[in-house]
């Protein structure tokens, strides 16, 4: 057993909060200047050289690179042989949140209710944390800080058997027009299959951590992503909805086992601006 | 793309009249930001018969909710938000006077009918590109609303903001031209 002072966690993530805001990862960038070689209207590839342009005066000037600098929704991987101490593990999380977005003069978007008050809790907690339990003595906190113009183009629907995989590539590819502009594309389209109606949507939120580079490692789903990232980009959309090829960087699938009465379908749309950071205590 | 246009502000019919969707345009002047809270105080006060925190005349709101400043500058990081959030109050607005928006992401049809009958324009920036368009910032204050935060109405004196004529005053929209010509 390995005890880890909850106290520890808190400068951790307030540096991911910082950190992720500011520098995006190369996998992102390589992507974009792969497309912006094959980009054929001249807006498009416009628009990804000022993209280019943002990411080198955000690391200069230490300003975030977008100012929707999200809700900070955490992956816990927690060794089953650590014991937290010193105090409460979710308290910790949010006092680095509360830390970071402070210190790193990143905007508070969390109101306290949803509905009626709306009002902003002013610190940006709470944060969002899922906590999985796995083998060994780490602890692995993955920060996906996601912006709200992305997020709210995400859909869940319960599709049937008889809609097949033709079904649900039609669904993901008309969600993806359904979005058009609206999400900052050059988007990521994380897709959940299967499980039930909240794993499918968690799927598709964890199918976002995969590196863009990383090909899908069952190699049936592989071959899925690479067919609706082409219908994708067939949409003309282009880079935030003016025209052009480059809707989707990529699409990345995670599926689950499902009830044989379900098919149920998640996509969570991430915009280019794709800040996931993780460290390991 | 062509060159840039140099646009100021207070807008003028005769300025917009000849921009063009797809035109580049650089903005000098002043514009005021609103997000959602901020829109619906303000047609709020328009429904009411009640005189707005300022004068919307000629005018350009920039839908956007700046990050924090860093000290000695006059703004933090400053990106569009979704525009089709603000296209229920958009069409009072333009009715009132407004002249220009800036955002990101299509407008509804009603609201591109407002532009077409009050002569009003959109312009989109670039969505994420954030530190650029902070850039052109050269001041902020808030004038009204303190107690929305980030949602507060700011008055931003900007130079050579740059942004793109997605709806003209000819009804025309660069998000459906745009996509037609790249579908395939």
């Amino acid at each position: 057993m390995r005890e880890i002072n909850v106290n520890k966690i808190v400068p951790v993530v307030k540096e991911l909060c910082i950190d992720a805001s500011i520098y995006i990862g190369d996998d992102v960038v390589e992507k974009l200047k792969e497309f912006q070689e094959k980009e054929e209207s001249q807006i498009a590839k416009e628009i990804i050289s000022i993209i280019f342009e943002n990411h080198k005066l955000a690391v200069e000037k230490k300003m975030p690179l977008c100012q929707d600098t999200g809700v900070a929704v955490f992956f816990i991987e927690l060794g089953q042989d650590v014991h937290l101490v010193g105090g409460d593990f979710y308290d910790a999380i949010n006092e680095g949140v509360r830390q970071g977005y402070k210190e790193g003069y990143l905007r508070k978007s969390m109101v306290d209710d949803p509905i009626i008050d709306r009002k902003n809790t002013k610190d940006n907690t709470p944060a969002i944390i899922y906590l999985d339990i796995v083998p060994g003595d780490k602890l692995k906190i993955t920060l996906a800080a996601k912006g709200g113009g992305s997020e709210n183009m995400s859909e869940v629907k319960m599709m049937k058997a008889a809609d097949g995989i033709e079904g649900v590539i039609d669904f993901i590819v008309d969600r993806v027009k359904r979005s058009g502009g609206n999400p900052c594309p050059p988007i990521i389209v994380g897709v959940g299959l299967g499980g039930n109606f909240e794993q499918s949507a968690l799927l598709a939120k964890k199918s976002l951590l995969r590196s863009l580079n990383e090909k899908n490692p069952d190699l049936k789903w592989a071959k899925v992503e690479e067919e609706i990232l082409e219908k994708v980009n067939n949409l003309g959309i282009g880079p935030q909805g003016l025209g052009g090829r480059t809707t989707a960087l990529a699409v990345q699938i995670l599926a689950k086992p499902c009830h044989i009465a379900s098919m149920p379908v998640a996509v969570n749309i991430q915009c280019h601006v794709h800040r996931h950071k993780s460290a390991v205590i | 793309m062509a060159k840039e246009i140099h646009l100021y502000t207070p807008l003028k019919d005769e300025d917009l009249e000849k921009l063009n969707i797809g035109d580049k345009v650089l903005i000098t002047g002043t514009v005021y930001t609103a997000r959602d809270a901020a829109h619906k105080r303000l047609v709020d006060l328009i429904e009411a018969d009640k005189k707005l925190p300022f004068d919307v005349k000629g005018q350009i709101i920039y839908f956007v909710g700046p990050a924090p400043a860093r000290p000695g500058m006059p703004i933090g990081s400053a990106g569009p938000t979704t525009s089709y959030r603000m296209d229920p109050y958009s069409p009072i607005l333009l009715d009132a006077g407004l002249k220009g928006m800036i955002g990101k992401g299509p407008r509804s049809k009603e609201v591109i009918d407002s532009m077409v009958k009050n002569k009003g324009v959109y312009f989109a920036a670039i969505g994420g590109a954030a530190v650029v368009m902070a850039q052109a910032v050269k001041a902020a204050k808030i004038i009204a609303y303190e107690d929305l935060g980030t949602e507060a109405i700011r008055e931003l004196k900007v130079e050579n903001l740059p942004c793109i004529v997605a709806n003209d005053i000819y009804g025309r929209d660069l998000y459906e031209e745009g996509v037609r010509k790249n579908r395939k």
